[in-house]
């Protein structure tokens, strides 16, 4: 019997063969925290011991309330960055650098075959990569900080077989929204999802990273994308460890084998209050915002970035409507600076701000008023998420939402691309 | 037995409604983070839960942020427990982490109604409702000594000094 990816990274780590439900005592190659490294700390003196296990594998980045908004934010990041000296932790990345999970992927540090633990429910976006990645807790931060070990369950995987090709105006953020639509956001609760398919390996790491973000809205443990020569080439110059890559064998066990018909699926819109509710953006076409989001870890990479402005060029912001750019990170933006798209979303009326989290979990920089309504590449649409409980939040990809910018209500990219 | 009153809620209730990510960088002391427990869900409820009251709800109860206040305030709330359909899997490792008992129990949920009031007795692995007694699959050994120590940083405290007696 073959054995799946999760099997096989899992029982590298744990120097045994494993099985799927078995629960492993493993050790990870890098811990991420963000923001909340303050509040870690905090408990990680509760332990009784000074140092760090192993404070090469810690991964710190500032990104959620960057730079400080408030006195309360500075007292944290400085707290932050008094520890990391001590502790010597020297994957340090401060309010400059962007979003935990864009930084951390290009800066090299996740590779095929790691095992990636981080205090963020997005870190399986790692997957992309070919990395096994999971979100966990801060206290359990602070353990594995202490022991250099943690618990973890070998999960089922469900397997997504993707066949076909997106249509234009059709991007990996409605494939992945249309698959959330359709199976719903607990589908994969403690489990693996294992994109593949003939259509999988055509994704860009920047499409991939978008649908193993999002496997977190079903509920996943992680996402998964076999390596391939896309993988090797973004790679290459960029990683910062050797690695051994691993896939699923032919005749691995799946939990679940699900079918994903690209070409069938339009531009696809998450309605309020949760992610699951997914409409094709005709149903809802007309529908008035305030406010437009364009980037956070889902979708504010240069490909986003240019997805929108293919759509805002020669055009003008609708009176009425505030639309907030924000890079994925200091490279995105980089990047985007240097093909003069940024030109094109200032001419439009856009506002752009720095790499980071920005209003996506409701902290600074654009927070909703009571009654207003955002339209958002983010990845989640819960209430009271960015602001009022009051408010509104509907998810969609980069192009819709700039098309829907112009027109000052949903609408379909598709004729103005 | 402590018995406690039944707060029902529904399917996906998220870990954003429970503690919203406004306060996440703010509010660092569990008192605090308690008077704003289930604000963007149930405005009433951080008012007027009382110590060894029940949290009953639906599938994938706390879905989405890995914050772990959400276990944090509904602790420091004085719920005794959390009892669904199902636990969204972030969520389950935390409140164990915070030592805040969950338990999946699909009959019971279906059978609760709000401002019932019922009991848990975990050793028996029984909910006691006025619908009658509802058994549960108990928690594994392992995960019951974390919950028992009170939460992962007692539980690894103790095991850090165990090994330092050792050496």
């Amino acid at each position: 019997m073959g054995k799946t990816f999760s099997e096989k990274i899992l029982g590298r780590k744990a120097g045994k063969a494993v099985q799927t439900g078995e629960v492993v005592t493993v050790s990870p190659d890098h811990v991420l925290s963000h923001d909340n490294t303050a509040a870690i700390v905090k408990e990680f003196q509760k332990l009784g011991i000074d140092r760090v296990k192993a404070p090469d594998k810690l991964v710190v980045i500032l990104d959620h309330v960057v730079p400080a908004a408030a006195e309360k934010y500075a007292l944290n990041h400085k707290n932050i960055r008094e520890f990391i000296a001590a502790q010597g932790v020297k994957n340090f990345f401060d309010v400059s650098h962007g979003i935990c999970h864009q930084v951390l992927t290009e800066a090299g540090l996740a590779v095929p075959g790691a095992l990636i633990l981080g205090a963020d429910s997005h870190t399986p976006s790692y997957g992309a990569l070919g990395a096994f990645s999971a979100g966990i807790g801060r206290s359990e931060v602070a353990s594995v900080w202490a022991t250099d070990e943690i618990w973890l369950r070998v999960p089922e995987t469900i397997r997504v077989e993707m066949n076909g090709r997106l249509r234009k105006g059709v991007y990996a953020k409605d494939a992945i929204l249309y698959l959330i639509g359709r199976e719903g956001a607990d589908r994969a609760n403690y489990m693996a999802v294992e994109y593949a398919g003939s259509a999988a390996a055509e994704f860009s790491i920047g499409s991939r990273l978008v649908f193993c973000n999002m496997a977190a809205e079903m509920g996943a443990k992680n996402g998964y994308f076999a390596p391939d020569e896309i993988t090797l080439e973004y790679l290459r110059d960029r990683a910062r460890e050797g690695f051994d890559a691993v896939e699923s064998d032919a005749d691995a066990v799946y939990a679940a084998e699900l079918k994903l018909d690209l070409g069938a699926i339009g531009p696809q819109v998450a309605c309020p209050h949760t992610v699951d509710n997914v409409v094709p953006v005709d149903r809802v076409q007309g529908t008035p915002f305030h406010q437009a989001l364009i980037g956070t870890c889902t979708n504010g990479r240069l490909e986003d970035l240019e997805a929108a402005a293919r759509i805002f060029k020669g055009r003008r912001v609708h009176q009425g409507i505030r639309v907030l750019i924000i890079p994925a990170s200091r490279m995105e933006y980089l990047a985007a600076l240097r093909s003069g798209i940024l030109e094109v979303f200032v001419e439009a009326g856009c506002l752009i701000l720095n790499p980071g989290c920005g209003p996506c979990l409701g902290a600074h920089q654009g927070i909703l008023a009571p009654g207003e309504v955002a339209l958002s590449t983010a990845n989640r649409n819960f209430r009271g998420r960015m602001g009022s409980r009051d408010s509104e939040i509907y998810l969609a990809s980069p192009a819709t939402v700039a098309a829907s910018a112009i027109m000052g209500k949903i609408t379909d990219p598709r004729e103005y691309l | 037995m402590r018995e406690g009153k039944v707060w029902k809620y529904g399917d996906n209730v998220n870990t954003d409604v429970i503690f919203p990510g406004k306060y996440t960088y703010a509010i660092m002391e569990p008192e605090e983070m308690a008077r704003h427990a289930l604000e963007d869900l149930d405005p009433e409820f951080a008012a007027r839960v009382k110590k060894g009251d029940y949290i009953v709800a639906g599938k994938n109860f706390g879905c989405g942020s890995s914050r772990e206040q959400a276990a944090t305030c509904l602790k420091a709330a004085g719920v005794r427990a959390v009892i669904a359909e199902s636990f969204a899997r972030i969520f389950f490792r935390n409140a164990i982490n915070q030592g805040l008992p969950v338990i999946q129990c699909p009959d019971a949920v279906f059978a609760a109604a709000a401002e019932d009031v019922i009991s848990v007795d975990f050793a028996d692995g029984k909910i006691h409702m006025p619908q009658g007694s509802f058994p549960f699959a108990p928690l594994p050994a392992s995960v019951l000594g974390i919950l028992d120590a009170g939460g992962l940083i007692a539980y690894t405290k103790q095991r850090l000094e165990t090994e330092r007696k050792k050496s």
